[in-house]
């Protein structure tokens, strides 16, 4: 009996993933290889002509060149800001348990409700950013239907929303730094910022490493729902990211094989990060 | 002497540092409650106020008017809390295994289940997982919005690190005194991670509630939605026109994880921490 039950454990499991993730990715590439007849009432086989359409379709290097620039500002300033915040709040001075209370609040709100406060706050007439903005620049800016400035309004509301995840790992990574080595750099007359990054950020490269892919799949995924409520991808596209394209094109223009082609794309882009991620927890043995 | 001025110093730059940051992060939440209490004209006021004159509740009266909330927070709590208790009884399940049984194939499901934790299927294979589950005619109920995410790597790997954490000695002492697994599994196991399976219930049920793509397209009639699309509903609705309103509504969505966060954070914290790191 005792042989069994381990493959009885895992049986739950294996089949909900199985039905709703395996099988829906074996599915998309099938889908993949076909197009809607016009009447969407059956399928045509069109090989990779999905594929070549994506790759000669400049509006998809533009989504994919406005997600890389996305990622990247979004990734690194959660980062930065997630660990100098981090130094900060890892003190022992009166009030730290409400500081960390605030800051971490925005974990528990979700991306789309992010996008509402955000919108509001950015909204021209009654926000309250652009009235400081006025106040101290003389501007009017139309955040959210203005290029570049709706590109910059989801790129913040983003970073306020995925800070608290990095904050709360490089809090416990610092608490586990131990104190003989901060005290012994003390003595070697380090200053704060060496310290800070000479040696507490090296120390803390695992979670780092780990924080970049997060973040990464954040940025890539879950930045739909600040996307729909703020901007709809608009103006001009300038916010439409690879997931909201595939949105668009799987539920509002019904182009089942285009959206299925680049469900594919943004699985094998996934797929080289956690292949990149396999590699370097083998070579990472901090990880004890 | 000097080193504690300086060390005095130090420290008020923190505080005051971390004063305006807290307040900078909250800013956002503030301005929303502020806002869902104020009468129109006060939220179009110039400048901006930052404080109602009066509690005005009409907003929030109105918001329900509009879209229905109670029917949406009802639908909301249901699926959270049986995805919760989905992922809570699989990951369990599969921690156990994968932390006390050696068995052929063990490699191998470990794998297949790693990969999972990079593909967020409810978003990447949203189109072949909406075509899946029309075919089994779940569209517009709650089959769709629960029991695709009722197994998750993530649970399965949280679960195996605490249950690794446990003495062997209990388990060999159980099975002495003539304890199967299973009963080893109920007794004492689930009752010694009682704080870990608490955590994890929150961190699950905070994802659950802020799920918004899904829900966005598997439901149709009003009655199946939940409060992320209510709001979506709202701002779509309303135009920039009503932000009290807007707020109103925003506010009921997130009070409840706000809530459930402020009350119990250092759980969900130490969670989160074991769910990530040590792979």
């Amino acid at each position: 009996m005792r042989k069994f039950t381990p493959y009885i454990l895992l049986i739950p499991t294996f089949i909900i993933i199985t039905i709703f993730i395996y099988i829906p990715t074996v599915y998309s590439f099938r889908l993949s290889f076909f197009r809607q007849s016009p009447f969407g009432n059956r399928e045509i086989y069109v090989g990779i002509k999905n594929f070549t359409k994506l790759f000669t379709d400049p509006n998809y290097y533009r989504a994919f060149g406005i997600n890389i620039l996305y990622a990247l500002i979004t990734v690194t300033a959660t980062i930065f800001f997630a660990f100098l915040l981090a130094q900060l709040l890892n003190q022992k001075i009166p009030g730290t348990r409400f500081f960390r209370l605030f800051i971490f609040s925005p974990y528990a709100i979700s991306p789309a409700i992010a996008g509402v406060l955000w919108s509001f706050l950015l909204n021209p007439v009654v926000g309250h950013i652009n009235y400081v903005f006025m106040k101290l620049f003389g501007l009017h800016v139309e955040w959210l239907t203005q290029t570049p400035f709706a590109f910059i309004s989801i790129v913040m509301a983003s970073i306020w929303k995925m800070l608290p995840f990095s904050l709360i790992f490089y809090l416990a990574g610092l608490q586990s730094i131990p104190d003989s080595l901060i005290e012994s750099s003390l003595i070697d007359g380090a200053n704060l910022w060496t310290r800070m990054w000479k040696i507490k950020f090296p120390l803390l490269s695992p979670i780092t490493f780990y924080l970049v892919i997060m973040t990464l799949t954040s940025s890539m995924f879950s930045s739909f729902g600040i996307i729909d409520i703020m901007t709809k991808g608009g103006p001009v596209g300038s916010t439409t990211t690879l997931i909201y394209k595939l949105y668009l094109d799987a539920f509002a223009y019904q182009k089942t094989g285009l959206a299925a082609a680049q469900s594919i794309i943004m699985f094998l882009i996934m797929g080289i990060v956690t292949y990149i991620y396999f590699k370097n927890v083998e070579k990472n043995v901090h990880y004890q | 002497m000097k080193l504690s001025t300086k060390k005095k110093m130090s420290f008020i730059t923190s505080e005051v540092l971390l004063v305006i940051i807290s307040l900078i992060v909250m800013l956002p939440v503030i301005l929303a409650i502020s806002m869902s209490f104020m009468k129109p004209e006060e939220v179009f006021s110039f400048p901006p106020k930052l404080i109602p004159s009066t509690l005005h509740i009409q907003n929030y009266i109105e918001a329900m008017q509009l879209v229905d909330f109670k029917r949406m927070l009802l639908n909301s709590t249901i699926i959270a809390f049986f995805i919760t208790l989905g992922k809570l009884i699989t990951g369990t399940l599969a921690g156990y295994a994968f932390a006390s049984f050696n068995f052929k194939g063990k490699k191998i499901s470990f794998g297949l289940l790693f990969i999972t934790l990079f593909l967020p299927a409810e978003t990447v294979m949203v189109l072949p997982l909406f075509l899946i589950v029309k075919n089994f005619g779940w569209v517009n109920t709650f089959w769709a919005l629960i029991i695709p995410f009722t197994a998750s790597a993530t649970n399965a790997f949280l679960m195996r690190q605490h249950f690794m954490t446990i003495p062997k000695e209990l388990e060999d002492a159980a099975k002495i005194d003539g304890a199967t697994s299973m009963e080893y599994f109920w007794k004492i196991l689930i009752p010694l991670s009682k704080p870990m399976i608490g955590g994890a219930a929150l961190i699950n049920f905070v994802y659950a509630w802020n799920l918004y793509l899904w829900p966005l397209i598997v439901t149709m009639e009003d009655k199946m939605k939940t409060v992320q699309i209510g709001v979506k509903m709202l701002i779509d609705g309303q135009g920039s026109n009503n932000w009290g309103v807007i707020m109103a509504g925003t506010i009921i969505a997130l009070v409840p994880t706000l809530l459930i966060f402020f009350a119990i954070q250092n759980v969900f914290v130490k969670s989160l921490v074991s769910s990530g790191l040590k792979g």
